[in-house]
């Protein structure tokens, strides 16, 4: 009876060295309030100056997003009083963004939908307030106020928490390709907002909505969203209606609650910052920016789908990470390992790794280089699959050196047709009860000859070797 | 223009306005107002308007690390703060 | 000593007839014994200074002469000294010291200045008369129970009294020009964009200009060059190459056509009009030709200018809020509470009244009728200046309406203490340097002429004006001062 309409609003913070509108640094963790410099404290006179880099950053994204990359646009002020914004207002783009419009892509259950960008604007990011330090006070620091910021505000086009979590992925995909953001969520480097509202099914006239805030993982995006329409649907069938106002997540109690802060809507009295002048950007510039992008995430799909062969799913999973899939390139450039084979181990093995020490592919103990190394030894069969995992896991864990292992432990595979038909001959003169059965029928029967070869050469028979000469020998 | 706008407005602006005063301040910003309005006397339909006398366009500056940690320096003549952090009566959400 | 222009002084140092500690010490002495009647300064920075002029004096020593070496300054208390107290007229910053200089204070400091001390304004430069400062009324020289004008009124005061030779000053609606014309000394405000605004504390961001006060139109020249330039600081500032003013003013006058608005004679005092067709006579005899012009919109500035400039001021005082730096009220409950009480401490009446209209300019519903109108107001009066400048060179007109007004005549009475400024705010609303020069008296009390140039013709403003300062000699006359 309800259908749900779901805009997203996403602060990416851009990883420029220096902050926005002023000279002091953006690294993450420093001691508080030691990378904020007189302009980002909003002390008197000063005065900002715009980064050169945050609009390069500001013009990939609408590049890549497809949407209009706007001359002149102009940064507003938006004006409000709270401790962890110095100047009592924020710098912001208001009328006039630098990127309007664009698109990006997202597939539900393989179907494509298109969801449409209203636009994405540059703006500062405000410190942070601490108040579990204290018993009454609340502790101010103002680090990070100045960072750069880009708000990517999408059209309310979304349907289900699913497709919100697509799109966010996606644009999360997209940042950390363009290189113009870490995209970590649990820094603050990638913040969403949810609009959630309700309409009756079929109708076009949109419900009250409310803004959830404070959502810092993809999994509590698909919660809050989903406990807040279920939050709605529940006010709208009672008769009752829904009030427009701000709600934060609380992921340890799994529901939204309303924001005491922002119980009345604050007038933020936008004006153009007299500050800050229009910002030109000439075409030159774009194509400049144009000609240097990196290979986005749905154009290098398509190339791995069409130059590797590979499936879309594991396209997917490679492409999904722009680091990740990087990776799988570098493990097959010069050397003749099959991409499909490849991708599997990287999804498989390498993948399983990662996940049970959350490491990211730039802190993976195991190189492409190395990698590349240990699979060749599986392709021209001097080790085989099952051997190569067992070197890998201890590559992983206790980083050790592949050559070593191989070498020294000599782990070289068994593939000596002399050697391995004695093997064979023994086990199938002391089975002869399974040859009976396999012979009558039972092809299942070949793995456990296989099994019985594999423990007498403890492992390191070459399997397809031992099948082949089970296959002939077996044979009535 | 009226007792509720100066309310609202001086909220809105942090500043505390004591009821013996809004009437006064109500009368001054009134007369501001009518001063104000004689703006309207031209017709602006077709202007567009004016953010900065000159026709310059933004600076950009490089994206390079200029400022230096002055914490101390900042925080010198300020008693209220701990620890490098400025403290503020608690703020609950 | 204190009778000596800027350029005077200069060669006295040059020469080593008087070392820069004694030009000093003779300032700071003369500020003690007569600034208790006029209170033009709000600090007086002594020991300071003097550790300023042994600098230089070594420097002069060894033979390393600056621009302005040994020049004693007085700063306008809105200008960030690093390490000296800024309080911008207010108790909000009473014991502010400001952790940086401002451009302007770091190039006249490079150019071998002394500051000696940091005058008296209204309250965050928000007044015609000077009597909104936290510090206390400052008194007109030529008579102490009249206002020297605002906001820069220290500034004006203490050049018009020689208690300093120049000083520094900032013009948002007339803030230098108008306490120029109501003290009788030469003060100018440059284009915007001209001189750099960074650690200049902010009233209307686009509207604010940092300017000079001198009793010379070659004294102003001099700074000028020195304060003027680029600064990548702000974001606002012009790359327009910087002339040497001096040399500039002091080529040969060649003729100039001068345009005369109309508007500005409608209605003007008697006393005033004489003494300004007196001046049109004297330089109509010395080359120059008059044209009379319209600028329809101008006393529309005064409407327009009250609705930009508190918009603005409204949003740049939102920094002052007691949690980093400035006035904190003691026993808040809560951070809404420390905000208001702190806020409401710290600042004065009419500032308060500005960032009350400012914010309701700027609220829901109401940014289209007022602050957007006003710029588009903005936009009508610009066009009809460079209308006017196709025409003409300059245009002239006075500089204030009446002389100066008796202190507390007008301060219950906030419209008119605007429209005293309605002939300076139309120039500030579209950005043109313009300069007040002393033209006469009505009674005993100084009248101004201002020049208003096309942008960046500060070199033509004051060629006039030096040429003006030829023929007539206004600019030499004194006020008799008690402590003198």
């Amino acid at each position: 009876m309800w259908e749900s309409v779901i805009g997203l609003e996403i602060h990416v913070q851009l990883n420029t060295k220096s902050k926005i509108f002023s000279p002091a640094s953006t690294n993450f963790g420093a001691p508080q309030n030691t990378q904020a410099c007189a302009i980002d404290l909003g002390m008197p006179g000063v005065l900002p100056v715009l980064n050169e880099e945050a609009v390069i950053m500001a013009i990939k994204f609408g590049i890549a997003v497809g949407s209009e990359i706007l001359d002149n646009s102009i940064f507003a002020r938006k004006n409000y009083f709270y401790p962890d914004l110095p100047k009592g207002y924020q710098i912001s783009q208001y009328e006039i963004p630098i990127v309007s419009g664009g698109a990006m892509e997202i597939i539900i259950n393989g179907k494509s939908k298109i969801i449409n960008l209203t636009r994405a604007h540059l703006e500062e990011d405000a410190g942070k307030s601490i108040h579990d330090l204290y018993p009454n006070e609340s502790a101010i620091d103002l680090n990070r106020a100045g960072t750069p910021l880009i708000e990517i505000v999408s059209e309310p086009e979304m349907e289900n928490a699913e497709e919100a979590v697509q799109y966010l992925k996606n644009i999360h995909s997209l940042v950390r390709y363009l290189g113009i953001s870490d995209g970590n969520m649990q820094e603050g480097s990638f913040r969403c907002d949810a609009n959630i509202s309700l309409k009756k099914k079929g109708s076009t006239t949109l419900g009250t909505r409310a803004e959830i805030k404070n959502i810092n993982s993809f999994k509590y995006v698909e919660s809050a969203i989903n406990h807040e329409i279920e939050r709605q649907a529940a006010i709208l069938d009672r008769g009752d209606s829904v009030v427009q106002e701000t709600r934060l997540y609380d992921p340890s109690k799994d529901e939204t609650r309303s924001m005491r802060s922002k119980l009345e809507a604050n007038d933020y009295r936008y004006f153009p910052d007299p500050d800050l002048l229009p910002v030109s950007i000439s075409q030159e510039l774009i194509e400049e920016i144009k000609s240097n992008m990196p290979e986005l995430p749905s154009a290098k799909k398509t190339r791995f789908i069409n130059q590797y062969g590979l499936s879309e799913y594991d396209t997917i999973i490679l492409v999904s990470d722009r680091e990740l899939s990087e990776y799988f390139e570098n493990t097959l450039k010069d050397s003749d390992l099959n991409p499909k084979m490849t991708a599997n181990w990287i999804i498989t093995e390498v993948l399983a790794l990662a996940k049970k020490t959350y490491l990211s592919v730039k802190d993976y103990p195991v190189s492409s280089e190395d990698l590349k190394y240990l699979l060749s030894n599986v392709t021209n069969e001097t080790i085989s699959s099952k051997q190569a995992k067992d070197v890998f896991e201890r590559m992983w864990d206790n980083k050790e050196n592949p050559r070593d292992i191989i070498e020294n432990e000599g782990m070289k595979q068994i593939s000596n047709v002399d050697e391995l038909n004695k093997i064979v001959d023994n086990i199938i003169k002391n089975n002869y009860k399974s040859v009976e059965e396999y012979q009558s029928g039972k092809d299942k029967l070949l793995g456990f000859f296989v099994g019985q070869v594999m423990k007498e050469t403890q492992g390191q028979g070459n399997p397809k070797i031992i099948n082949q000469l089970l296959k002939e020998k077996l044979k009535k | 223009m009226n007792k509720e706008t100066i309310i609202k407005i001086s909220d809105l602006a942090k500043i505390d306005i004591k009821d013996d005063q809004i009437d006064d301040i109500l009368t001054s910003l009134e007369k501001i107002l009518n001063l104000v309005d004689e703006m309207n006397s031209v017709n602006t339909d077709n202007v567009t308007p004016m953010s900065h006398p000159l026709n310059l366009k933004q600076e950009l500056r490089k994206d390079i690390v200029g400022a230096s940690d002055e914490r101390e320096l900042f925080q010198k003549n300020n008693k209220h703060t701990d620890n490098g952090y400025y403290i503020v009566p608690k703020i609950i959400d | 000593m204190h009778n000596k222009t800027v350029s005077e002084l200069k060669k006295y140092l040059e020469e080593k007839k008087i070392s820069s500690v004694e030009l000093t010490k003779h300032f700071v002495d003369r500020i003690k014994a007569i600034d208790p009647h006029l209170n033009s300064f709000i600090s007086l920075t002594e020991e300071y200074a003097i550790t300023q002029a042994k600098k230089i004096d070594l420097e002069i020593s060894k033979g390393k002469i600056r621009p302005l070496a040994g020049i004693p300054l007085a700063q306008k208390d809105i200008f960030c000294t690093k390490g000296l107290k800024t309080t911008c007229g207010s108790k909000m910053l009473e014991n502010f010291i400001s952790p940086y200089n401002a451009t302007v204070v770091e190039k006249l400091n490079d150019a071998g200045m002394v500051i000696i001390g940091k005058t008296n304004m209204d309250e965050f430069a928000m007044g015609s008369s000077n009597e909104t400062s936290y510090f206390g009324d400052v008194k007109n020289p030529w008579d102490i129970e009249y206002v020297p004008g605002g906001s820069s009124g220290g500034s004006a005061a203490s050049v018009a009294a020689r208690l300093i030779p120049c000083s520094t000053g900032t013009d948002t609606g007339g803030s230098i020009r108008q306490p120029a014309s109501l003290t009788g000394v030469c003060g100018i405000k440059p284009t915007y964009g001209r001189v750099s605004r960074y650690g200049m504390i902010a009233f209307a961001s686009s509207l604010d200009q940092a300017g000079i006060f001198t009793r010379t139109a070659e004294d102003c020249a001099i700074l000028l060059t020195h304060i003027s330039g680029y600064d990548p600081k702000d974001s606002t500032s012009s790359r327009k190459d910087v002339p040497d003013y001096e040399k500039e003013c002091k080529q040969k006058f060649t003729s100039m056509t001068i345009g005369i608005p109309i508007e500005f004679l409608d209605g003007l005092d008697n006393t005033v009009k004489e003494v300004f067709e007196e001046s049109i006579k004297v330089l109509e005899k010395n080359g120059c030709k008059f044209k009379k012009i319209s600028l329809k919109s101008s006393k529309l500035g005064v409407s327009a200018y009250q609705v930009v400039a508190p918009a603005e001021c409204s949003s740049n005082l939102s920094r002052f809020d007691g949690v980093r730096f400035g006035h904190r009220a003691d026993n808040t409950k809560n951070i809404d509470d420390l905000y208001k009480k702190s806020r409401s401490e710290g600042f004065g009446q009419e500032v308060k009244r500005r960032i009350l209209i400012g914010t309701y300019a700027l609220s829901a519903g109401y940014y289209d009728a007022y602050y957007l109108k006003a710029q588009k107001i903005r936009k009508v009066i610009s066009n009809e200046f460079a209308e006017a400048f196709k025409e003409v060179d300059l245009i002239l007109g006075p500089t204030a309406p009446d002389c100066a007004f008796k202190i507390g005549e007008k301060s219950n009475d906030p419209i008119a203490m605007y429209l005293s400024d309605v002939f300076t705010v139309s120039t500030n609303l579209a950005g043109l340097p313009a300069m007040s020069l002393p033209m006469g008296f009505k009674n005993h009390l100084p009248l101004g002429l201002q020049i208003i140039g096309n942008h960046f013709d500060e070199a033509k403003i004051l060629s006039l004006a030096h040429h003006y300062q030829k023929i007539t000699d206004w600019h030499t006359k004194k006020p008799k001062l008690s402590g003198d």
